[in-house]
Formats: structure tokens, sequence, C-alpha cells
């Protein structure tokens, strides 16, 4: 998408001011509602989700200690993924942003949860809840808009390296928990620095990290194989913990990507956040730059309820168990104001993103531009920017992006 | 556990050596876990965890009278004991939210391994309310180890005076139950003063009379709705002897407040049990915030969130999205009453209670301590 600002209808230009303010006002009622009502049940919940899943764990990994039975590879490894799963979305993502918080029991508190992935819970709650939820889908401040790795909006410039980035992001897909973990240590960025100007938060954050690695790279494949050893399943517990990491890892990045990357979720500009952004502003900000999955209560549980990305946006600290009662009300908002509540199935929303990480690998204007004709002569413009360095890949964007106005134009005309 | 002093040093650190890597083994098998967390699952009530572990799980709710309740709990291995007439703090879910609270424990140490507790449910209280009209057999609280010197001598004086109001029977019956529960009855002359609004609401009346039945105490039955507000001038006449005897208290702060006044004007010693600590309530123009590790304090407006006025007064303070989104400025508050910024909301907090805050939404609504 482009910036809302730079888009030729913005999509919030018929609220006014007061609108926004007013928009602000009812979903605040919303929150104080959830407030109210959360009690007993709520908790009973989350306990019942984490005793679950603790057993189901534990049963999947004595499963496994048969696994040179094949039949018991299958389950195990089917148990183990949705224990790893439900660790990570409805239990570690909802924990350390504080919706259990109000518990006051420190088993199950955002200062001391833990949780099975290769990222720590002190990285993870910088950079997902601190500048991820505030600075949401500002393109520039919000690096989860392509994890420094991708080009997802039409205002992030295109270089070269983007051409690969289907490619990048089904690696990332396959190995998320780390992508995360690097992405938490801003490891790029600060790789780049020499190693003696690194600064001290760094080095620390990044021991931390290669500890939680190591720690969990061993219960997975050495303690576990270790102990099946009698058993003869080493090997077959092995691939089977390699396959739960697996299939935990690409889930949780197909529905992370279906929070904020399918087509039609708004992006802003930098420059257009007011520094002393109201709540209402923040708020209309959450709803236009996320999108729902519809699905089944299974899938929610299994989403971390993240299928409820806009409610979880406008309220990240309430009980995940909460959003689907408050969806239909948050929907009716969205209505009332004329603001499109973006909500797709889990296979239209992945499509949808991946379709903007192809799209977007290419220069702007590139795809529509391009027909069978002119195949040949684009293939070469995209050649020529790909080589040539930053003066021609200027020129032969904004000849790209003329051509595809002039297009349009012509559509419109006929 | 071993027993080092059984197996000889050596011995111990050998099979203790061992322990501890089957324990690494098992930790390194379930992190980010620790093997404790998974055999929550299984064992809550088993011992090696230390004070902070410390739970019970309810075993019966007794009616006493129409507003209190005797809670029977089988507490962890890790119970380490209690002298009667020490109080026990215990953490109860309500409405999901953990309360902590303290009351005297009834009973002497239990053939069963059991404690007892008996709640009064006092008007607006939502712990004691909970504990008497909704708890139930089967439901798990949170414990701490037993405290508190209101406590007899030992060796016991040849003369005792009791004197109780209300709820302030309960860590006195502890004293008795396992007085009268000996093989020997005490010689000891025992004098109970036991003072109620009415008979109905007497905790514990028929068991009190069964005791001066059998002879051992004399006692005194005051009910207020029958013989008046007790005026403990008239104790001496109440308790001909009272000179003599060793006198112990529990009730209301005012009741304990006159009899501490007419005990010492007499040049006597009064050992008393309050219960209840003087309630926080907000104040509506902010208050102080105390940095419990520097001693600082500073004035705090009841505007302004609590993350400011600590940074204003040079404190490192961890911080985040300052809009009550990210959950990284949440630091315990050990004591005081704070205000949520966006809807007026107070959360109260004790000594103990574990409540942590959001410091960047939260602003002081009387005097705060928090942990930094």
């Amino acid at each position: 998408m482009t910036v809302i600002t730079k888009q030729d209808v913005n999509p919030t230009a018929h609220l006014t001011p007061e609108d926004v303010e007013q928009i602000g006002v009812e979903l605040d009622a919303i929150r104080q509602d959830v407030l109210d009502a959360r009690g007993e049940k709520d908790a009973a919940y989350i306990r019942k989700v984490v005793d679950v899943q603790r057993k189901l764990e534990l049963g999947s990994r004595a499963v496994l200690l048969g696994s040179a039975l094949p039949p018991l590879w299958v389950l195990g490894t089917l148990g183990l993924s949705v224990a790893k799963i439900l660790e990570n979305m409805e239990i570690g993502h909802n924990v350390m942003h504080g919706q259990w918080d109000w518990m006051r029991d420190p088993k199950i508190h955002s200062t001391t949860w833990e949780w099975d992935n290769a990222s720590t819970a002190e990285g993870w709650k910088h950079s997902h809840n601190e500048v991820h939820h505030t600075y949401t889908n500002i393109v520039g401040k919000d690096n989860d808009l392509g994890y420094g790795i991708m080009r997802i909006d039409e205002d992030q410039r295109w270089h070269p390296f983007h051409l690969g980035q289907p490619l990048w992001n089904f690696i990332n897909a396959c190995f998320f928990e780390y992508g995360i973990a690097a992405y938490d240590l801003e490891l790029g960025k600060n790789l780049s620095i020499p190693k003696e100007k690194r600064s001290e938060k760094f080095k620390s954050d990044l021991a931390k990290t290669l500890r939680k690695i190591r720690q969990q790279a061993t219960k997975d494949y050495v303690v576990h194989p270790a102990l099946g050893l009698p058993f003869g399943a080493t090997l077959p517990i092995l691939t089977a913990n390699f396959t739960a990491n697996l299939v935990r890892n690409l889930w949780s990045h197909s529905v992370i990507m279906c929070g904020h990357f399918p087509e039609g979720v708004e992006t802003f500009e930098r420059k257009s956040i007011p520094e002393d952004e109201t709540r209402g502003q923040w708020y209309l900000r959450q709803m236009l730059g996320s999108a729902n999955i519809s699905g089944s209560k299974a899938m929610h549980l299994m989403t971390g309820n993240l299928s409820h990305q806009i409610e979880h946006h406008l309220f990240p600290d309430l009980p995940s168990s909460r959003y689907a009662e408050i969806a239909p009300r948050v929907e009716a908002l969205f209505d009332k104001y004329e603001l499109n509540y973006h909500e797709a199935p889990l296979p239209k929303q992945v499509l949808s993103a991946w379709h903007r990480v192809v799209r977007l690998s290419l220069p702007n204007g590139f795809l529509a531009t391009t027909t069978p004709k002119n195949l040949p002569a684009q293939a070469k413009l995209l050649w020529a920017m790909s080589t040539k360095g930053p003066k021609v890949r200027r020129a032969a964007q904004a000849r790209l992006v003329q051509l595809e106005k002039r297009q349009k134009a012509e559509k419109a005309a006929v | 556990m071993t027993s080092p002093a059984l197996y000889g040093p050596s011995g111990g650190t050998r099979r203790g050596g061992l322990r501890q890597r089957l324990r690494r083994l098992a930790d390194a098998a379930v992190t980010p876990l620790d093997l404790d967390d998974v055999l929550d699952v299984f064992h809550p009530l088993r011992g090696g965890l230390g004070d902070t572990g410390l739970r019970g799980r309810i075993v019966e709710v007794r009616p006493e009278t129409a507003d209190s309740a005797t809670v029977v709990l089988k507490p962890s291995k890790d119970w380490a004991g209690h002298v009667p007439g020490q109080y026990v703090r215990v953490g109860v879910d309500v409405d999901g939210v953990r309360l902590w609270r303290t009351y005297s424990l009834t009973h002497g140490p239990r053939r069963d391994g059991c404690l007892s507790i008996t709640v009064k449910a006092i008007p607006g209280g939502v712990v004691s309310g909970y504990l008497v009209r909704r708890a139930r057999a089967g439901q798990m609280v949170q414990l701490a180890q037993a405290e508190g010197d209101f406590v007899l001598p030992d060796p016991l004086p040849a003369k005792l005076l009791l004197v109780t109001a209300g709820s302030g029977i309960t860590p006195v019956i502890g004293m008795l139950r396992n007085l009268f529960s000996r093989a020997t009855t005490p010689a000891t002359d025992i004098t109970l003063v036991h003072v109620n609004v009415n008979e109905d609401s007497a905790i514990f009346r028929d068991e009190l009379r069964a005791h001066a039945a059998a002879g051992h105490l004399t006692l005194v039955e005051r009910y207020d709705d029958r013989d008046g507000m007790l005026d403990v001038d008239s104790l001496s006449t109440i308790v001909p002897d009272l000179d003599e005897r060793l006198a112990y208290a529990c009730g209301p702060a005012g009741l304990l407040d006159a009899l501490e006044a007419h005990h010492a004007a007499r040049g006597l010693d009064l050992t008393t049990e309050r219960f209840r600590t003087p309630l926080l309530e907000a104040s509506g123009e902010g208050g102080s915030l105390t940095l419990a590790t520097t001693g600082v304090t500073v004035d705090a407006a009841g505007d302004t969130p609590l993350l400011d006025v600590a940074e204003a007064a040079g404190a490192l303070m961890p911080s985040g999205c300052r809009i009550g989104v990210c959950f990284g400025c949440v630091l315990p508050l050990r004591e005081g009453v704070v205000r949520d910024l966006r809807n007026g909301q107070v959360t109260v907090a004790t000594p103990g209670d574990g409540v942590a805050i959001q410091t960047c939404i939260s602003a002081a609504a009387g005097p705060c301590t928090i942990d930094r």
C-alpha cells in the first residue's frame, strides 16, 4: 500500500477531528466494559490453556520416545507442534503483553514469563510491545513492516536486494524464531557497526539471546534425542522436534503476515503522525493498520487470537479470550464511521500477503506496466535498474510510475 | 531430602551431586520452564519449593455463624509449622485477582497436618466475604509461613486472662484447643472474657461453653445487646484477681487501646494482637512517591504519571511506549494507592500483595512506595 496521506483518496478524509476523538471515546467504553467484566472465568481460562499446553507437550514428548514406530512419530510430532504453537501464540505472546497481569499471579505475568522461542522475552517485549504496537505501520518506524529485509510498502524505496524477497520471506518463515531473535537484536544494523563501537546493551542482549538459543537447541536437539536412546528413538526424536519447530515457525509466520501485510491494510507516513498524537488518532491508526482472519474457534485459539488482530491492536492488554466477544461491537464502529474492517479467511489473507511480498519485490509500477508484448523491454529495464546504480534506478523508477499513471488515465477515459 | 547427619557429609554430597545433576538435566529438558513449573501441574503441594512456593488446598469450609466460617487447608509439604496464636498470610484468587489477607490459625498443630483459619465476613470485605460464602473444597490458595508473637509463654503462668471481642477469639481458640487437646490438662487457671454484639454472632460459643463446663476455664460471655458495651474499668469487677493474671487481648482497635491504657495505668503487662491495618484510601489530590531502594520521597501530583515523577526525581526507570500499551514500565507497588489516569480506576497495595503497576499511566492517589 501507499501511506494513506499519499493515496488518491485518503481513507480517513471523511472524518472530522471530532469524529476521531469520538471513536476514541467509544473504543474506551468497549475497553472499560471488558475491564468491568473480567474475572474468575478469564483466570480459569488462561490457567486451563496453560495446563492443557503443558500436558500436551509432556504427553507428546512421551509418545515420541516410541517414535521409532512411524505412527507414533506422526502423533507425537503433531502434538508437539500444536503444543509449541499454543505456547507461543495464545500463551506466550499474550502473557508478555500483560493481558493477564491483572491476576497478580507471579507465575502468569508479563515481567516473569519466558517463552519457548529463540528470542528472549525481554528483547521481544521491547521490539514488539513497545516499538511495533506503539508505532504500528508507520513507515520507517515500525520495523515489522518487512522486518528490515523486505519491502512491504510502496513508500519503502526499492533496491535490487528486494528481488530476492519472496525467497527471503520463505526462509524467514522456516526459521522464524531465529528471524525474530535477530530482528529483536536489530542484528543487521548492529553488525554493520565496527565491533569496538557496538553498544554495551547490544553486547549483553546478544549474549542473552545466544544463551537462550543454546538452551532451546540443547533441549530439542540434544537432551530429548538422548532420552530416546534406550528406545532407539534418537534420530526420530531429532527429526520430530525439528519438524515441530518448523511447523510452529511456518504457522506463526503466516498468522503474523496476515496481521499487517495483506493488500488493503493501511500504512502511515512518519511525518504525518503528530508529536502529540491523541488517543483517538492512535486508535484510528490501529484500526486501519491491521487485518483479521475469519474462522472457527479452533482457528482463533491456534492463532493466539491474533485472528482478531484489529481488536488486539486496539486493546493489546485485554485478555485474548475476550476479543471474539467484542469484535462485533468493533466492527459496528467501523461501519458507523465508514471505515474498512479488513477480515478474510486464512488462505485468502496468506495469499494476499504473499502477493504483496512478490509484487513489491519489483519496483513500483513494474507489474502493472508489464504486458507479454513489452516483456523483453521491461526485463532489460529491470536488469539496468538492478545493475547500474542508484541514479539509473531513480530515473527508471520515475518513468515506470509515470507510465502506470498514464495507463490508468487512459483506462479511465475508455 | 537425605539428611547429611545420617549418611555422613561425603555421602550427602555425592547424593546431592547426583540429585543436582538430574535436576539440571530435567530443567534442560523443559526449558524455558523449570522442573517445578511442570511438577506444579501434577502435584502443587509437594515440598522443596521454599517459602515462595507455599500453597494450600481447601479441604473443607464449615460455617460457624451466619457470617463466619472455618476454612480447613492442606498446606504444602514446606509448611514449617506454627505456634497457636500465630497468623498466616493467605493469597486468595477472588474474581481472578490474587488478594492477600492475614488470618489467625485456629488450631494447634493437627494430626492430619491441616491448618484452619476462621474468617468473619466483614461488610464490604472482598476476601472475607469470598472465603465465607464462595470458597469451596478443592480450591487452591497461596500461603506464607506462620508469623506473629501473640503466643503463650512456656512454661505457662499460674493465672491467665484472655480478653477477646468478635473475631478476636480466633487466635485464642487456637491456643485453647492446643492446650486442651493434650493428654494432661494444664494446671493454669484461665479466665476468658469473650465479647460479642449478640449471642448469635458469637463464634465458637458452644465450644467455649463446653470447655467451661468441663472446668477448663472460666468463661465470661458479654453481649453488647444484653450487657451494653464493655467498659474496661469494670474489668476488675468482672475479674476480681485481675492483677494476678497475665493478660492477652485480641479484638477491635478501640477495645485494645482502652485495655492498653487500663493495664498500663495499673502497671500490668498486656499482650495484644491487632487485626486490621489502617485501610488505605484514595485521596483526590495525588500524594507522594517513595523509591524503596534509595529511600527518596518526593511529592507526586494526582495528574502526573509516577514514571514522570520518579524520573524528575532522578531515578532511572524502566519505560517504553508511555501510553499504557507496552508494559515495559511495570514495577511492583510495595505499598500505596494509585489511580489509572485513563479510567480513574484505583489500585491499592499493602506490603506483600505483589501488586505490579504500569508506572506510565498510574498517578499517586496517596503515599506510594515502589520497588525501585
